[in-house]
């Protein structure tokens, strides 16, 4: 579903970036750990065009996602076109970024129906049953300010779900939370790589990437440093960074 | 000192409250201004109020409250139009488009609006007709200056050009105060350049600008006083145009004092609820709180946390 090949991306003259191979098969959960500063947050947002990369190829469902390929050569699409592709890849941010002068069902329907043009009876039924999946059914006439950190990244992985992506992006998710919210957040992303959603997740949660991820990737100064089965790699790290950042972490 | 002990003295301990006597001095120097200034309205007798009462809703008075009212309300939409438009131009990427609004910016909001007024009403001396010409067509319309550019029509376009120089500074900063994340949520949701504006953070910046807004419309509802210089029927110049045939200056010019600060006070009432409204996403439940509330909290208020 995402498959990168050499990706790089410079910012003026730092090399953020230096060449990072991935490939995610549909319904697969890939984690990226690393210390900050190795480049994992940037290269999530070069999947869905955040950033444009300086070289390399990045495919989602088998398409660049900022160009288009014709004859050998790469053409910028045009916005809307972006805009579309861009739909089908949810995004899931650090600091939360709901809406803050919309409600959370607002929040839950402002895409589907301005960019997809659903019915709003539709969206708002929708909207509601996917509160009810992240246990949020009571919260949808409040305003984010009103929920804690931990309900307000549920309701933003609710409203990424909402436009239907074909895969989900979540950048540090619980990072900004208070550790007794973790969990809740945790428990909802757990939830949906078991129903098959494929996920590319930025964490510092090793357990999480233990238990549900299908591998694990450590990245360093722009590198992938070590990748595996996240069991084996966790217990048994090959390279000597890697070991260092695991046993700094766990 | 045991515990039953210390009970006792603190039940006994009288609070002695620190005396304010600046306060006091300062209240009662207050008051006593305030009197002077009641004793001389009521008594002195060049305000002379019945005089004020006949010209209150006299119908010139009532047609130039109407004008300038006109005036106002026209010139803010355009200079909100403009303005927004200016703003966008400002946060472009562009560099021409940025020079070019800065510029904008620099020049109309620079010049006295008196100046650019006075400068508009004699536009023919620089422009004496205005015509449509299509290259192949040929000349569509002419019109002499003169005849387009009335008292009127050269108020309004001298006043919000340069009313829309304020503006734009007002919405450029409410949009910079938008988090960029938002707008990067947005734009991973598929919404595009143009709905991100108009959906996201257009709203999300009218808590910045509309407060300062209130404060330029209040403040242009009497910078169009000035129109009385080139002769456009407002407030003012209705009360000027009495007052020149009867000599009753002062009375008339309560009159007028009366209109400007009536139409303050109603503008400000409609900022305070528009301000409640776009800052709703603030209020805990239950918090909303009426300008009543607001008008009578007086002294020092403990803010919950």
């Amino acid at each position: 579903m995402v498959f990168a090949q050499g990706v790089r991306k410079s910012f003026g003259t730092l090399e953020v970036l230096k060449g990072i191979d991935l490939n995610v098969p549909s319904g697969s959960v890939a984690c990226i750990i690393g210390p900050s500063g190795s480049g994992k947050s940037t290269f999530l947002r070069c999947i869905n065009h955040l950033e444009e990369v300086s070289g390399g190829v990045l495919l989602v469902d088998g398409e660049f996602v900022g160009y288009d390929l014709r004859n050998g050569k790469l053409y910028e699409v045009r916005n809307d076109l972006l805009c579309k592709r861009r739909a089908d890849i949810g995004m899931v941010f650090q600091s939360f970024n709901l809406f803050s002068h919309m409600t959370v069902l607002e929040n839950l329907i402002e895409a589907p129906i301005m960019v997809k043009g659903m019915p709003r009876g539709e969206a708002r039924d929708k909207a509601h049953a996917l509160l009810e999946r992240v246990g949020l059914a009571d919260k949808a006439t409040c305003y984010p300010r009103q929920l804690s950190g931990g309900q307000q990244q549920r309701v933003a992985i609710a409203r990424a779900l909402a436009m239907n992506p074909k895969v989900l992006l979540f950048d540090e998710p619980t990072s900004a939370l208070d550790p007794e919210l973790v969990g809740e957040v945790l428990l909802v992303m757990r939830d949906l790589a078991e129903s098959g959603m494929t996920m590319v997740v930025v964490t510092h949660e090793i357990g999480f990437a233990r238990e549900v991820g299908d591998q694990l990737i450590f990245m360093d100064r722009g590198v992938v440093e070590e990748r595996g089965a996240p069991r084996d790699m966790i217990a048994n790290p090959q390279s000597p960074r890697t070991r260092e950042f695991l046993s700094r972490v766990l | 000192m045991s515990k039953v002990e210390t009970r006792a003295i603190a039940e006994d301990l009288v609070v002695v409250p620190l005396r304010h006597y600046g306060l006091w001095i300062g209240t009662a120097a207050a008051l006593a201004i305030l009197a002077l200034i009641v004793k001389a309205l009521a008594t002195n007798p060049a305000f002379d109020w019945p005089t004020v009462g006949k010209y209150l809703f006299h119908a010139s008075i009532m047609r130039g409250l109407a004008q300038t009212l006109l005036l106002t309300v026209t010139i803010m939409v355009l200079a909100i139009i403009i303005g927004t438009v200016v703003a966008i131009m400002r946060l472009s990427p562009s560099r021409i488009l940025n020079a070019f609004a800065s510029a904008y910016i620099w020049f109309f909001r620079g010049a006295p609006a008196l100046i650019q007024l006075i400068f508009w009403f004699n536009l023919s001396l620089i422009v004496r007709e205005i015509s449509l010409t299509l290259p192949f067509i040929g000349t569509i319309f002419t019109v002499k200056t003169n005849d387009v550019m009335t008292p009127f029509v050269a108020a309004v376009v001298a006043l919000s050009l340069h009313e829309a120089g304020y503006m734009a500074e007002i919405v450029r900063a409410g949009i910079k105060s938008v988090p960029g994340g938002q707008t990067e949520a947005a734009g991973s949701l598929g919404m595009n350049h143009r709905l991100i504006l108009r959906r996201i953070t257009l709203p999300q910046a009218m808590r910045f600008i509309v407060p300062p807004t209130g404060n330029e419309t209040i403040n242009l509802l009497k910078t169009t006083s000035l129109v009385t210089m080139i002769a456009v029927n407002d407030l003012l110049y209705a009360a000027q145009s009495i007052y020149a045939r009867t000599f009753e200056t002062i009375p008339l010019l309560i009159v007028v004092a009366f209109w400007y600060l009536f139409v303050v006070t109603i503008l400000s009432i409609c900022q305070h609820y528009i301000e409640q409204y776009y800052g709703r996403s603030d209020q805990q439940a239950g918090a909303a709180r009426g300008i009543l509330h607001r008008a009578f909290k007086i002294g020092r208020v403990a803010q919950p946390a």
